[in-house]
């Protein structure tokens, strides 16, 4: 991280001997040996240890240095300072290969050189069959257990990124509270569809396809009301508010009891079922069945979103973003225009939350702080701005959160996901696979031209004096 | 109090008074704009104080004045951007239409037919002239979300309604072969004509430029005039701050200086090069030149002042 | 017994608790004017204090036993705030290194700082849960806790009269550090201005760590207060941390006294609401003053002083 900060001062060879490699090996072994080259040493160590540390055993309270003792005295941590080491070798050597490494940084980083927009539309629908057919295949070769993941963790998620992914890739605002509306819609379900599940219920009780509407409309009038007032502040009040009352739902949700069945949840949701023009099925407690609605749904949000991106109001949200003066200045209704991205993203949330709750039991615990926390982190790893960025960055982070549930418990995950969130934004904040558009963004504004979220406060207001 | 008397006394004294502020749209004149006593301050600093301004319809109207005059100041009163302590606004689309400016926000005033350039040119940097039109077009547009997502086809006939006009609005500003380049890595002086471009796309009834000269080669400054006049030609008032008095001269009709928050001439071009308050706001000094140096060095003195704007 | 009865009673209870607040809320406060971004992961750095302090205390008291009096006490409660501050420091300090010095480097946009923010905060939250397990951990306090004095009826206890003491004590060493000392001198330029400050001289830099430090100090100090008083758990930030940016905002954010002032008021607020509603509902009473100030009176109680108010 520190690298940056001496790797610009190469020290220049000692005069007299200008031979290449001479000069080469003071500077690399100026590099090394110097205070910043030691000093530089010191935190890949300390990064080293705390890597060590949070891959390692857990500790207890009573021994407050335990996990780290135990860390140290486990023969797994000489990996770790030897990768610490490694990485002090390769980064003091940087600027020696420098045109090989800026290469490669802009290899991982994918600078766009600002020029002509590439037209071709139908290569990328290749793409996206090959894509489409892995994905209506895949299940057939997973375990029951893998499948059941697979709706829980990966098809209902993809729905809460892809809607999360309007308020932040779209909208460059930040909601922290999103799975709020993910409960309104979990518990609007469980209220509307049967007298079991909740202590009160709907006087008429509704399929579950018909609980959706409403559900989407609650959870939008839910962003108005907290978006409304918010919203014509600065942006990151929003994050802040939005944080407030994700933890306030879930304290409503727990403490409750005679709403929402307190920390208990609901039991007895009834399935996904069509019984209608001599058509009739249950969804049942397979997962697969499950899988294919999703599936259905995610791909046609993806492609409604798709639209609204290229679509008059996507390049609204595009203006807003990078110049919001500017964007006032052409006629774009800027306020209005969030509230909406604040109204789309949670509509989705609380969509996704009647599938959720027809799906399975659920209580408080899962619309927890942390849910909102993990929805962001999917956003940003697969590509703020990038629908199949961000789904196939679902996939792929609650994949891995799967397959490594043995070696990595679930409590543990998130040390992981905070990590790969901090990594993301330092090393590749475009994601995974990036949005075109968003990524410019980024890399124009880094080199101060326009902006890439709707924040507010970092420009002066209005133009100049 | 004092406001008004100062109001009163800045006006040139050609221009018939403004003391007693009739109904807008005064008999025998049509107004586009009537701004009265226009007064903005940030914290201490006064940056207008009691400007009023009246622009005909179809006119173009250019406002000069050294660095620091409140021109900008202006601008952002006239757009929303900044909000007035004191003074009314009156826009006037289309005869016999008015609305009070003062208060609205600036995408409303946006709607109401004003659109603007800005003077470090504020395009949406990584989206492609065209779609920089495209936002300007389509903020008259009525689809919404729903019909969108859905992919109905009235929203599809108004995009394609959209790229047509941007098109052509991008061929009148001679930016037609950079149609799906990244306006960031447009050249200076296209980006300043696809800034002019994104704002007509509003279909703006007037027009705000705000030094659409700077930073442009002489044979640009000369296509631009051109294209400032067929705009004018189309029935779109203009208003225009601008340092370089050979373009000023060869497009406005009318010319209103300002000096420190204040009008201190109105009139003809000519008028106004001769007026020894614009001579004394320009060099400083009261006397000791003839005339006609003065109304050089009057002409000139903007471009050596405009060195320390950007 | 009616609300009036407990008047007093609940008061007290809210000065203690706004006196924390106010404390954590600082932190907010002082980075917000210098860098002009909430820090989402500030409630961790009072975690990491909280734990720190905590353990340092438990270190020298060992397990049961008699509590300590006299002198004892007030070592073992220094030792916990001073080993909670450089705790609290130091998580800042790596937070401000991690998280924050990468992106200024790169002159990211502002919702990438956010967003490392939480990925910092969800790292460190768990990364304490996993280290120290999930649960609360608690200490014997570490003096009697009986009654000093009656206000008003009300009872006084020692707990409440160190807690109350020592936040004021903290925040009037703040105080005076920002308002007379160098460093003081120097955050208070770059809030106002970063590219004058810079042109000035103040090393910008450093000025950002230590605001970072500062912050994290008086949180961590803050967080031992709070573990002697509740207990410490990885997730004991998240509450007061919102609390305590709610104070921040109360008072206008970027504001050090109007953090302060927002804090108690935030406190006593809580308590007297806690009282009438609802107590599982307590927390919610912050949020609810959070949204109607941002509707009201965004800018807080005294205004955004120590940035210039956005």
């Amino acid at each position: 991280m520190t690298a940056t900060t001496t790797a610009t001062t190469p020290p220049a060879p000692p005069a007299g001997q200008p031979g290449p490699a001479r000069g080469a090996r003071a500077t690399l072994a100026a590099a090394l040996l110097s205070l910043n080259g030691l000093r530089r040493l010191g935190t890949y160590l300390l990064l080293g240890l705390v890597a060590a540390v949070a891959t390692g055993p857990d500790g207890t309270a009573d021994e407050p240095l335990g996990a780290v003792r135990d860390s140290i005295l486990d023969p797994r941590i000489v990996v770790f300072l030897l990768l610490a080491v490694a990485l002090w070798l390769v980064v003091a050597a940087a600027p020696l290969a420098r045109p090989l490494v800026t290469t490669l940084i802009a290899r991982v980083r994918e600078p766009v050189v600002a020029s002509g927009l590439p037209q071709h539309r139908y290569a990328p629908i290749v793409t996206n069959l090959v894509l489409l057919a892995i994905a209506i295949l895949a299940p057939l070769f997973l375990s029951g257990a893998a499948r059941q993941a697979l709706v829980n963790d990966i098809g209902i998620y993809a729905l809460l990124a892809l809607g999360l992914n309007v308020v932040i890739g779209y909208a460059g605002l930040l909601d922290l509270g999103y799975i709020a509306f993910f409960a309104i819609g979990a518990y609007a379900t469980a209220y509307f569809t049967t007298d079991k599940a909740l202590p009160v219920h709907s006087p008429f009780l509704l399929n579950p396809f018909l609980v959706m509407p409403i559900a989407l409309i609650l959870a939008a009038i839910a962003g108005v009301i907290l978006g409304g007032p918010t919203l014509r502040l600065r942006g990151d009040y929003l994050a802040i508010v939005t944080l407030g009352f994700g933890e306030i739902i879930h304290l409503i949700a727990n403490n409750a009891d005679n709403l929402t069945n307190g920390p208990r949840g609901a039991f007895g949701v009834p399935h996904l079922s069509i019984n209608m023009l001599g058509l009739e099925y249950d969804w049942g407690n397979d997962p697969m069945p499950y899988y294919y609605v999703l599936l259905v749904i995610v791909v046609a949000v993806m492609i409604a979103f798709g639209r609204l991106e290229r679509s008059r109001i996507g390049r609204s949200w595009a203006a807003i973003r990078e110049d919001e003066i500017a964007a006032e200045a052409t006629g774009v209704p800027t306020l209005k225009m969030k509230l909406l991205a604040f109204a789309i993203g949670a509509s989705v949330s609380g969509f996704a939350g009647v599938l959720f709750a027809s799906k399975q039991f659920f209580n408080p615990q899962s619309f927890s702080l942390q849910a909102s926390f993990l929805v962001v982190t999917l956003v940003i790893f697969g590509g703020m701005g990038s629908r199949l960025g961000v789904v196939v960055g679902v996939a792929v982070l609650q994949g891995l959160a799967y397959y490594l549930r043995d070696p990595v418990p679930p409590t543990d995950r998130y040390i992981y996901f905070g990590a790969v969130v901090i990594l993301m934004m330092i090393f590749r904040p475009q994601g995974l696979i990036p949005s075109r558009r968003r990524k410019r963004e980024i890399q124009l504004s880094e080199q101060g031209v326009g902006g890439a979220d709707s924040l507010g406060g970092a420009r002066p207001e209005g133009a100049q004096a | 109090m004092s406001r008004h008397r100062r109001g009163d006394a800045v006006v040139a004294p050609r221009q018939a008074p403004t003391g007693a502020p009739s109904a807008p749209g005064a008999p025998g004149e049509d107004l586009v704009v009537d701004a009265r006593d226009l007064t903005l301050r940030f914290g201490g600093v006064t940056s207008l104080d009691g400007v009023s301004l009246r622009q005909r319809r179809g006119e173009i109207l250019a406002v000069i004045g050294p660095n620091g005059a409140g021109k900008t100041s202006l601008f952002n009163c006239l757009t929303g951007a900044y909000r007035p302590q004191h003074g009314r606004v009156f826009f006037s689309p289309e005869p016999g239409t008015t609305h009070q400016l003062v208060g609205r926000r600036p995408h409303a005033i946006t709607k109401l037919g004003i659109a603007r350039t800005f003077q470090n040119i504020r395009l949406f940097p990584a989206l492609s002239a065209l779609e920089n039109v495209q936002v300007g077009i389509e903020m008259r547009q009525r689809y919404g979300s729903l019909s969108t997502m859905l992919g109905l086809p009235h929203m599809r006939r108004a995009e394609r309604e959209g790229v047509g006009r941007a098109v052509e609005l991008l061929r009148m500003v001679g930016l037609e072969h950079r149609i799906h380049e990244v306006s960031a890595s447009l050249p200076y002086g296209e980006q300043r004509r696809l800034e002019i471009a994104r704002a007509l796309g509003t279909e703006p009834r007037l027009l705000l430029l705000d030094e659409p000269a700077a930073g442009t080669n002489p044979a640009e400054k000369r296509e631009l005039a051109e294209l400032i006049q067929t705009i004018a030609a189309n029935g779109i008032s203009v208003l225009l701050i601008e340092h370089d008095m050979r373009l000023v001269m060869s497009v406005a009709a009318s010319v209103v200086v300002l000096n420190f928050g204040r009008v201190i001439a109105h009139g003809t071009p000519a008028e106004v090069q001769r007026d020894p308050a614009v001579i004394e706001a320009y060099l400083g000094t009261e006397n000791g030149e003839s005339t006609a140096d003065a109304a050089g060095a009057a002409a000139d003195a903007p471009a050596l002042g405009r060195k320390d704007l950007d | 017994m009616g609300f009036l009865d407990q008047f007093w009673q609940l008061t007290v209870d809210g000065l203690m608790s706004g006196s924390l607040y106010a404390v954590i809320a600082l932190g907010y406060t002082l980075v917000y004017g210098v860098l002009q971004l909430i820090n989402f992961a500030h409630s961790e750095v009072f975690m990491f204090g909280a734990f720190g302090g905590i353990f340092a205390a438990r270190a020298v008291m060992g397990d049961g036993g008699d509590v300590p009096s006299g002198l004892a006490s007030v070592g073992i409660v220094a030792l916990g705030l001073g080993v909670g501050a450089i705790c609290g420091a130091t998580a800042a300090f790596c937070l401000e290194r991690v998280a924050y010095r990468p992106l200024r480097k790169r002159n990211a946009p502002r919702l990438a700082y956010l967003i490392s923010a939480i990925g910092a905060s969800l790292f460190a939250v768990n990364l304490a849960g996993k280290m120290w397990e999930r649960q609360n951990v608690t200490i014997e306090t570490p003096f009697t806790n009986g009654e000093v004095f009656k206000l008003f009826g009300a009872t006084v206890n020692t707990k409440t009269v160190v807690i109350f003491a020592t936040a004021m004590a903290m925040l009037i060493m703040l105080d005076t550090l920002v308002a007379r000392t160098r460093l003081g001198q120097s955050i208070r330029a770059v809030a106002q201005d970063r590219d004058t400050a810079v042109l000035m001289g103040v090393n910008v830099e450093r000025v950002i760590v230590m605001t970072f430090v500062i912050g994290g100090l008086l949180a961590g100090a803050g967080g031992f207060l709070y573990a002697m008083t509740f207990s410490a758990a990885y997730n004991m930030g998240f509450i007061p941390g919102v609390k305590a940016f709610t104070a921040a905002v109360l008072g206008g954010i970027g504001n050090v006294r109007g953090a302060m002032l927002g804090g108690i008021v935030l406190g006593l607020v809580e308590s007297y609401g806690g009282y009438l509603f609802d107590a599982s509902y307590k927390d919610v009473i912050a949020f609810l003053v959070l949204v109607a100030i941002l509707m009201i009176r965004p800018s807080g109680l005294l205004g955004e002083k120590l940035g210039r108010a956005a």
